[in-house]
């Protein structure tokens, strides 16, 4: 079980690749953390693997996740979660909704489907929250959420944007356990994207992102 | 901001509401019983039938069209010219193209002979529902597309992706219905405008029985004296059934929402739907164009036998004749001023807005409110409301009913943007010693050039397309293009109506074309000014 790159660039149409060509090996539990200044297209490589790149940006390189090239597959078949930076939910449905949208669909029956959401609310510190508007939570509630209904649907990777730098110093080393306590539970690698130095302390490899043209 | 709210209330509020209260009082005359209206239940199964079900197809078909059109800005712009051709054209078109001897049939038919089958005018109005959705779906696209640039949808789609849904599923089972809120108030306008459309309905929907809003008019405008009590009846009876269609709706919506929530929790990915969105947008794009070109090809057909593809011989002499200017001219100098007047309202209400801090309460309601009910529901009344006010069934009473449709459409067109200018460059003009007036005449005036000409021509083109508007209040006294084409429909000369139909629809998308071209070439040396994109 691992995520592998291999000479992973992205360049906007007719340019040169917006950093020097990665490769990396994550293997299961463990977290990589993408150091380098703002602007060198740390969350591009993560839209690269996830399958999310916007047009006028074309990948190049190969992702493998468990042995299954990903470059040719579709975001929706590659099996990657994704936590984004405000970790944004559908604002007109409940926590619950959220969750259930996530969760995978091979969990079947009312009731089981039910009590598989309560379970990942209380595995978060929110039992009871099903009914919630998103619009209700607090920063750290809703990366909580967010991780979950992505863990929900049994990703084989999850790729983390910044997910804490909105939070307030305080929290932040307590959501950054939570998410890596959760992640190394499901023996699944990570891709965390980071400006804070805390945060590649605690990652088992960090790579920081050269320019185009530097040697690696 | 008292001023305003009377002006307002006197202009717009009161017509509608005497409007309204003048046909009621007619409806509830005792002449009104005596009268029998055949095939009554027959015109209103026919109204509902067409009315909600076009406006169900409508919906329906602008979902995944609007996902299609989402990333094309370029495929967007043709939804504008779309909605500036106005009904009459396009029903005209389209009763040319699939009439039993129209182009449609000629480009397949083997024999000598039209099929005998009946097309247009059905009388299960399906050729009236297929003009409405051609009418209703690029309005609808357009209206949850902007919508949608509310939003960070790229970020919602990546989410969902993420968890293993294709777009087409995401789309409809989380993003449309959050965009719905947003969407409700221009569906029931799709709505009631389809449960009453008049001149649609009399080019292609069935004569015996009609609709129920052709039947009203034709007994507005019947001899027998006693006929418009009934029409007035009838009216209000029309005004009732869109109120029930509305709160059906709202009904349905929430079963509707019950329903797409449990499906949603059951967690199914299913496999991305196709080119659903590509197929209606080219099919829509193909039907709409032949209707208008077929229009073209009548107006300068001298002689165009049956089985035929192409007129035999074509002549100018219908365009050089130039019978058609003079009401060119009517409807120009009509929407013109219908134009202006409501451009002027629409920044007299934003700048009091502006100059007073805040927003003027029960506003939407003001504009919107025309839109929601059925013109012919209050129009006899509007025309009788003027006569008493000393207009006389002509121009003015033409222009002023207008109105009551063109600001509703301006004012929506102008609001956000005007609400969206920069406050820091009218701060930074204050900062300078220009004063209220100043900063509105040389820089609020100047940055909304664009959206200003865009509302003017939104404005134009609802004018241009009014057509009970024209009939009522002008009594038979003015003739614009619209009300030329429709009528000159059911005579023999199908070259001259096709050319009324046609400059009917040149006259907005001049307008259009100026509403782009005027702001470039204005703005052609200052790239800040050139758009979003």
């Amino acid at each position: 079980m691992s995520l592998d790159l291999v000479d992973v660039t992205v360049a906007p149409s007719g340019g040169a690749s917006l950093f020097a060509p990665v490769s990396a090996s994550v293997r299961a539990g463990q977290c990589l953390c993408l150091i380098g200044p703002s602007g060198r297209g740390k969350s591009t490589l993560l839209s690269m693997i996830g399958g999310h790149l916007p047009r006028g940006l074309t990948g190049a390189g190969q992702v493998v996740l468990n042995g299954r090239s990903l470059v040719p597959l579709p975001a929706e078949a590659r099996r990657v979660g994704l936590l984004f930076q405000d970790a944004p939910l559908f604002p007109h449905l409940s926590v619950g909704d959220n969750l259930a949208f996530g969760l995978a669909g091979h969990v079947s029956g009312r009731s089981a489907r039910r009590a598989a959401i309560s379970d990942a609310l209380s595995q978060a510190g929110l039992t009871g929250f099903e009914t919630r508007d998103p619009a209700t939570l607090s920063g750290g509630q809703r990366v909580r959420v967010a991780l979950m209904r992505a863990l929900l649907a049994e990703p084989e990777a999850v790729l983390l944007d910044e997910p804490f730098s909105r939070l307030d110093v305080a929290l932040r080393a307590e959501i950054r356990s939570f998410l890596l306590a959760h992640i190394r539970a499901r023996g699944i690698p990570a891709v965390l994207v980071s400006h804070d130095p805390e945060d590649a302390d605690v990652a088992d490899h960090v790579l920081t992102l050269a320019p185009w043209g530097a040697s690696q | 901001m008292i001023w305003l709210r009377l002006l307002l209330a006197g202009g717009i509020v009161a017509p509608v509401l005497a409007g309204l209260v003048l046909t009621l009082a007619m409806a509830l005359r005792p002449e009104a019983s005596g009268f029998a209206v055949a095939g009554i239940a027959t015109s209103l199964r026919l109204t509902l039938v067409t009315g909600v079900g076009a406006t169900l197809l409508s919906v329906g078909l602008s979902v995944p069209l609007s996902l299609w059109l989402l990333p094309k800005a370029r495929a967007r712009a043709w939804l504008a010219p779309f909605l500036a051709v106005p009904h009459a054209t396009l029903a005209l078109g389209l009763a040319f193209l699939i009439a039993p001897s129209g182009w449609l049939v000629r480009l397949v038919w083997p024999l000598d002979l039209p099929p005998a089958i009946v097309t247009v005018g059905d009388p299960w109005g399906l050729s009236l529902m297929l003009g409405l959705v051609l009418k209703e779906v690029p309005f609808l696209t357009l209206v949850t597309l902007a919508a949608a640039a509310q939003h960070l949808l790229e970020a919602h789609f990546a989410a969902g992706q993420s968890l293993g849904y294709p777009r087409s599923q995401i789309w409809r089972q989380v993003v449309w219905p959050m965009l719905y809120p947003a969407l409700r108030l221009p569906v029931f306008i799709t709505l009631a405008f389809s449960l009453s459309v008049v001149d649609m309905a009399l080019l292609l929907g069935p004569s015996h029985p009609p609709t129920l809003a052709v039947q009203i008019l034709r007994l507005f405008t019947a001899t027998d004296p006693d006929a418009r009590f009934a029409a007035a009846r009838l009216a209000i009876g029309l005004l009732l059934v869109t109120g029930g269609a509305v709160a059906v709706w709202r009904g349905a919506e929430v079963v509707t929402a019950r329903l797409l929530l449990n499906r949603l929790r059951k967690g199914m990915r299913r496999v991305p739907r196709g080119a659903g969105g590509a197929a209606i947008g080219v099919s829509g794009l193909i039907l709409g164009g032949a209707a208008v070109l077929v229009l073209a090809l009548w107006s300068v057909a001298r002689r165009w036998p049956f089985p035929a593809v192409l007129p035999e011989q074509m002549t100018f002499v219908g365009w050089q004749q130039l019978v058609w200017a003079q009401t060119a001219g009517e409807t120009l100098l009509i929407g013109l001023a219908a134009t202006v007047i409501s451009l002027v309202l629409a920044l007299i209400w934003l700048e009091a807005e502006d100059r007073s801090g805040s927003r003027m309460r029960g506003g939407a309601l003001i504009v919107i409110t025309p839109l929601l009910l059925p013109q012919i529901s209050f129009l006899q009344g509007v025309a009788q409301g003027f006569l008493w006010l000393g207009v006389p069934a002509g121009r003015m009473a033409v222009i002023w009913a207008e109105i009551l449709f063109v600001f509703p459409y301006v004012m929506i067109a102008i609001t956000g943007p005007w609400r969206a200018m920069d406050a820091q460059q009218l701060a930074a003009a204050a900062s300078l010693g220009a004063g209220p007036m100043r900063r509105f005449w040389r820089v609020k005036l100047s940055l909304m050039l664009r959206p200003l000409l865009t509302a003017a021509a939104i404005g134009f083109a609802v004018s241009c397309a009014q057509f009970l508007a024209v009939l009522l209040p002008g009594a038979g006294r003015v003739q614009t293009l619209a009300t030329e084409a429709v009528a000159l429909a059911s005579g023999a000369d199908r070259r001259l109506s096709a050319l009324y139909g046609l400059v009917l629809a040149l006259l907005p998308l001049l307008a259009y074309g100026l509403a782009l071209g005027v702001p470039a070439w204005v703005h052609r040396d200052r790239r800040g000014m050139r758009g979003e994109r």
